[in-house]
């Protein structure tokens, strides 16, 4: 190519997203009535009315082949389209720009526009999607729960009210395999520590009876939850990618409070809202919670989220909604969780940094790896750094990633054990391995290495990593 | 109100004729035997112990007034002051001369004030001038004097149990002088001086026998001074002081028991706790000196518990006369006529009625509902004889209130409690495991060993006792069932003791009966449940519920690196036949397997390839092994070999290599 050329690369975004159901303007002159919400909003309406007409009929065309399983995600040249239908006749629509690379000609010629079609999986997207919904479910109920409180009109005004924010914090460009995962990140800890942890839980829960459900998390990791695992889940999502890291930055500015001196007697602690109050003593505070929704056995339940944390350690006791929250009880929690939730702080710090020293060099991670147990939810990565508000970043390569996701989706394939090993370009191996519901994937960068050299160097970190797991060599 | 009286008199009394102008009566502490003595002896004496059985009766001649009257250790000998200058003995073993022998006190101008046996053969004369000890030949009806020491003596005070003479001297008799016998050694301990609350001018005796007691209480002899309250020293009511005594070393005040009242007491000692009865209130205290942690040289105690009455006792009216319709006469406790011995005894002479001798004893049960503070009634409880059952129902009571506010804390310090004295038991086992064996027994050996003084209640105690049936009642939420579990398990792994199989089970258990799947998985993720082969199995029958026991169970087996040949057989049960195979070649030892149970459920899949490839593996197996590819007939598979024959033909089978 001459030189000179100038290249432009566009990561993925988010072109369009809705949200309708076909049955509610089934006659012609009422299609408008079918959008529940549409983003972005500043279209024109018949755009609108078009493009869900499309996404309606494309999914009808392909229910004749499979009725059971239409369509999911349309591939076209410019972007890819993701169907998802979370509850009967609603249907989530999200549009993705594929990437693309936009060479500057010379002599002033607009510039050539080059689309990466085969570069973004269906897998990560979809399950973005999905996502979308459970988030909105955590905090909002279902759509059917919504139309039955207030009809068409408050579901239109909850979607509104819900995706207006949540649109913005979606970075498409750096979903990857973990979303496909939704897993949750476990904090490692040895078994005193974790029984004193239970014995700090069932304490609260006894003394402020009204807590239905305790969750426990230390460095953005889960330790114990009493909500089953699916509510965990995307609740889990919630805390780590969008409650803590808003939390987080003013500490890291170094504005959090020290130890609060105006707490009455010597029982200083860290402990504070990151839901309701912010500041106790406030008499204008207001003590309201964040309300959430979880599964029961015969449907689901609201609770309040109270969020509650002391240095590294956060508690999250739900309450069902049905109770009204006061000062009382909001000052009770604060005074019987907080000194209790500071020194637990520490001790898990200190056995933390024990356990590290202990297990020594050795444990650290030399090797980049994802690891997943569909079972318990469970991931680990050494790929992706620390998760911040904005970004979460890896340090690989996207086209790594990529390997990763299409790895996956082979994996997902079929039921039985499968290991796969890819020499990507640039010296780098890939390798996969699935065993009964486990999955690793390993990143090696080594120069000249053979195929045995690999398969050595993963014996090696599954001995040493994953010895304690019946894990399949 | 009835069940709150925690001190009661033992159920059979001694009971005698009543001291009168013909009889009179005496008590030895030593051997804890009532004298009652008619006409000076000459129409008999009666002794009775403490059990019907030990009674003695015999006559002797009556040679004037009887002063004191006791028998040598194992009623060998008998000793009898008549006079203030001697003292006469009778041989009471047989095949001894039965007549009197009579020995003078050596000091001159000395009076005997009393004397105690310190052996079978042993015997200690107390005089206003110092003590006389004595060896006794009862053959040659004569006495050897050992040892004696010169000094002026008020009054004494004799421990059995220790050997140990106490000697009020100086003139205000506060001055305290301790000797201690041995196989016929005297040794002096250090003298230790009693604080005076008052002192009189001029100076007189000023410190009453009565107010002083000698008693051993945890192991450690402890002289018990009942300070009296006075107007002009600085102290509103009553306190016992206790100086400890110690075998070598000075003497030093170590306990300051309140009593917060004033009037007329006396002591008894019921189980390591100083009981101070209260005579205007009819009341009983009792103290525990090992109950606060020590804070410094003395440590100042309040009552255990609020006071209260000895438990109201009738006294069954004895004899043939008694018409069996006639009620039992109550008796009056904390009468003017009760006169107290150490460590226990309790003697009463009512009139009318016959005197009876009791021993006084601490109930556990009511003291349940006295003592609020759980964790302090279990460090009460478990220094006491007989404790177990109590501390097992007081569990039992405590779980029943359900998830009460605050319940969870107290259980916690109350498992707390129990495992440390319970870990303590483990590592003195541990130490020397014959002690615990043979328990308590008699010989030089056994006082070498750690004596465990405590009760201990393990486990199997909480468990068939408290936890199991717990956990089965109707009413109690399983949040707090699981809480007070896992509360259990974190108590013992605090201790690090091992955390028995039945336990766990009673978690899963639970945890299952209310569908906690969960939870169960996030115990087992951080090992709070830990690894056996039990476990796991408990886990695998737990699958068709929850398929995700299967994995959890797998890991079990794996981490437990013993259980290779049950892991094998899950895979195989589960048809992985690959993966079976793929796992016994990791762990090495694909040489030494059945091939047999291989073949069988490759066979068993219907898949042909699946098939083949197994039994080409155990073919290929063979030729390293044994340089041929065929099966040995002791591996019976010849039923293998045909199918496979019948799939792939004859000319599929691997030929054996030639050379």
């Amino acid at each position: 190519m001459a030189s000179g050329m100038q290249e432009k690369q566009f990561t993925p975004c988010l072109l369009s997203f809705f949200i309708y159901n076909p049955t509610f303007g089934p006659r012609e002159g009422e299609e408008e009535k079918k959008i529940l919400f549409y983003h972005p909003n500043d279209v024109e309406k018949n755009e609108k009315i078009r493009n869900v007409g499309l996404c309606e009929a494309i999914v009808q065309f392909t229910r004749t082949f499979c009725p059971t399983k239409p369509a999911k995600s349309l591939h076209t040249q410019k972007n890819r389209q993701f169907f998802f239908e979370p509850e009967e006749n609603f249907w989530i629509v999200m549009v993705v720009r594929n990437p693309m690379i936009e060479k500057l000609n010379k002599d002033g010629k607009p510039p050539t526009v080059e689309y990466q079609e085969e570069e973004i999986l269906d897998t990560v997207y979809g399950a973005v999607v999905r996502q979308c919904y459970s988030m909105y479910k955590l905090f909002n109920g279902t759509f059917t729960r919504a139309m039955e409180a207030g009809g068409v009109e408050m579901l239109i005004q909850k979607l509104e009210k819900f995706f207006y924010r949540y649109l913005q914090t979606l970075h498409l460009q750096s979903c990857d395999l973990l979303d496909v995962f939704g897993g949750i990140s476990f904090f490692p800890l040895d078994k005193m520590t974790y029984l004193k942890i239970q014995s700090f839980v069932n304490r609260v829960e006894e003394s402020l009876s009204l807590i239905k459900y305790t969750a426990f998390l230390y460095n953005d990791q889960l330790i114990w939850s009493g909500l089953e695992q699916d509510d965990m889940r995307i609740l889990y999502k919630y805390l780590t990618t969008s409650l803590f890291p808003r939390h987080s930055e003013p500490e890291l500015a170094g504005r959090d409070s020290p130890l609060r001196p105006e707490v009455a007697g010597n029982l200083l602690h860290y402990g504070r809202f990151l839901t309701g109050p912010t500041n106790l003593k406030d008499p204008e505070a207001k003590f309201r919670f964040p309300k959430i929704f979880v599964s029961t056995q015969d449907g689901y339940e609201e609770l309040h989220l109270i969020v509650y944390k002391a240095m590294s350690a956060a508690a999250c006791f739900m309450i069902s909604a049905s109770v009204e929250l006061t000062r009382e009880f909001c000052e009770k929690l604060d005074g019987l969780v907080g000194p209790q939730l500071t020194l637990l702080a520490s001790d898990i710090c200190e056995q933390f940094t024990i356990n590290r020293r202990i297990s020594g060099p050795e444990k650290e991670p030399q090797f980049k790896f994802i690891y997943f147990n569909h079972m318990n939810l469970a991931e680990k990565s050494t790929i992706h750094m620390r998760k911040t508000a904005s970004v979460c970043l890896t340090s690989v390569h996207p086209d790594l990633m990529k390997i990763l996701g299409d790895i996956n989706c082979d994996f997902a394939r079929v039921d039985e054990d499968e290991e796969i090993i890819v020499k990507a370009m640039t010296d780098y191996w890939v390798v996969g391995k699935k065993s009964d519901q486990r999955e690793l994937y390993v990143i090696l960068n080594q120069k000249n290495a053979n195929l045995i050299e690999v398969n050595e160097a993963v014996k090696k970190l599954c001995a040493t990593q994953f010895n304690n797991i019946f894990f399949l060599d | 109100m009835s069940d709150e009286f925690y001190l009661e008199l033992s159920e059979n009394p001694v009971q005698f004729e009543n001291a009168s102008s013909v009889n009179n009566v005496f008590f030895d502490e030593a051997n804890k035997q009532v004298f009652a003595v008619r006409s000076g002896g000459a129409t008999g004496v009666v002794v009775k112990g403490p059990d019907d059985k030990s009674s003695v009766a015999f006559r002797m001649d009556d040679k004037g007034e009887v002063k004191c009257i006791k028998f040598s250790i194992g009623n060998k000998i008998l000793a009898v002051q008549r006079t203030a200058k001697s003292v006469d003995f009778i041989n009471f073993i047989p095949d001894c001369p039965h007549t009197e022998f009579t020995q003078e006190c050596k000091t001159k101008n000395a009076n005997v004030l009393g004397f105690c046996w310190t052996n079978w053969n042993e015997i200690v004369f107390v005089t206003d001038q110092g003590i006389e000890f004595y060896q006794v030949y009862p053959d040659k009806r004569s006495l050897k004097l050992l040892k004696s020491q010169s000094i002026n003596v008020n009054w004494y005070q004799y421990c059995p149990e220790t050997a140990v003479i106490l000697l009020s001297t100086t003139v205000q008799g506060n001055v305290l002088q301790p000797f201690v016998f041995k196989n016929g050694t005297m040794s002096k301990m250090s003298k230790f001086e009693i604080e005076l609350p008052v002192v009189p001018k001029p100076a007189k005796l000023n410190l009453s026998e009565r107010d002083i007691a000698m008693a051993t209480i945890y192991g450690q002899l402890y002289v018990m001074y009942l300070k009296h309250h006075s107007r002009t020293a600085n102290s509103p009511s009553a306190e016992v002081v206790l100086y400890h005594l110690p075998r070598e070393g000075a003497c030093k005040k170590s306990h300051v028991l309140k009593l917060n009242t004033t009037g007329k007491f006396a002591l008894n000692i019921v189980d390591n706790l100083v009981v101070v009865h209260h005579q205007s209130s009819r009341t009983s205290l009792i103290f525990d000196i090992k109950l606060k942690e020590p804070e410094g040289a003395v440590n100042t105690h309040q009552p255990v518990l609020p006071a209260r009455s000895i438990h109201p006792y009738r006294i069954p009216l004895a004899g043939p006369a008694v018409v069996p319709t006639q009620p039992p006469v109550s008796c009056q406790l904390y009468s003017s006529s009760w006169s107290v011995f150490q460590p226990e005894i309790i003697i009463s002479a009512s009139e009318g009625k016959d005197t009876s001798s009791w021993y006084l004893q601490v109930k556990l049960p009511p003291t349940v509902n006295l003592l609020q503070d759980k964790g302090k009634l279990m460090d009460f409880l478990l220094r006491r004889r007989d404790c177990k059952m109590v501390i097992l129902s007081v569990c039992s009571q405590m779980l029943e209130g359900g998830g009460e506010n605050g319940n969870l804390p107290v259980v916690a310090t109350v498992f707390d409690k129990l495992n440390q004295v319970y870990k303590e038991y483990l590592e003195a086992e541990q130490s020397n495991p014959a002690a615990m064996e043979s328990g308590p027994s008699r010989g030089s050996a056994a006082q070498k060993r750690p004596i465990i003084t405590q009760a201990v209640i393990d486990q199997s105690d909480m468990y068939t006792h408290v936890l199991s049936s717990f956990t089965e009642k109707k009413g109690v939420s399983h949040k707090f069932i699981i809480a007070v579990l896992m509360e259990y398990i974190r108590s013992l792994n605090q201790f690090q003791i091992t955390v028995q199989h039945y336990l766990y089970e009673l978690v899963i258990k639970t945890l299952v009966q209310h569908n906690l799947f969960y939870m169960l998985h996030q115990y087992l993720q951080y090992h709070v449940l830990s690894d056996s082969k039990p476990l796991a199995c408990l886990l695998l029958s737990l699958e068709s519920t929850y398929p995700p026991a299967h994995q959890l169970s797998l890991d079990m087996l794996k981490r437990l690196s013993t259980a290779n040949d049950e892991i094998v057989e899950v895979l195989l049960s589960k048809q992985q036949v690959l993966e079976a195979l793929r796992f016994i070649r990791s762990v090495g030892n694909h040489d030494n397997v059945s091939a047999r149970k291989f073949l069988d459920a490759a066979q068993q899949t219907g898949d042909q390839m699946l098939f083949y490839t197994v039994f080409r593996s155990f073919q290929q197996r063979n030729q390293r092994m044994r340089g041929s590819p065929a099966f040995n007939p002791g591996e019976h598979c010849e039923e293998h070999v045909q199918h496979f024959v019948q799939l792939f033909g004859d000319q599929s089978l691997l030929k054996p290599s030639t050379v």
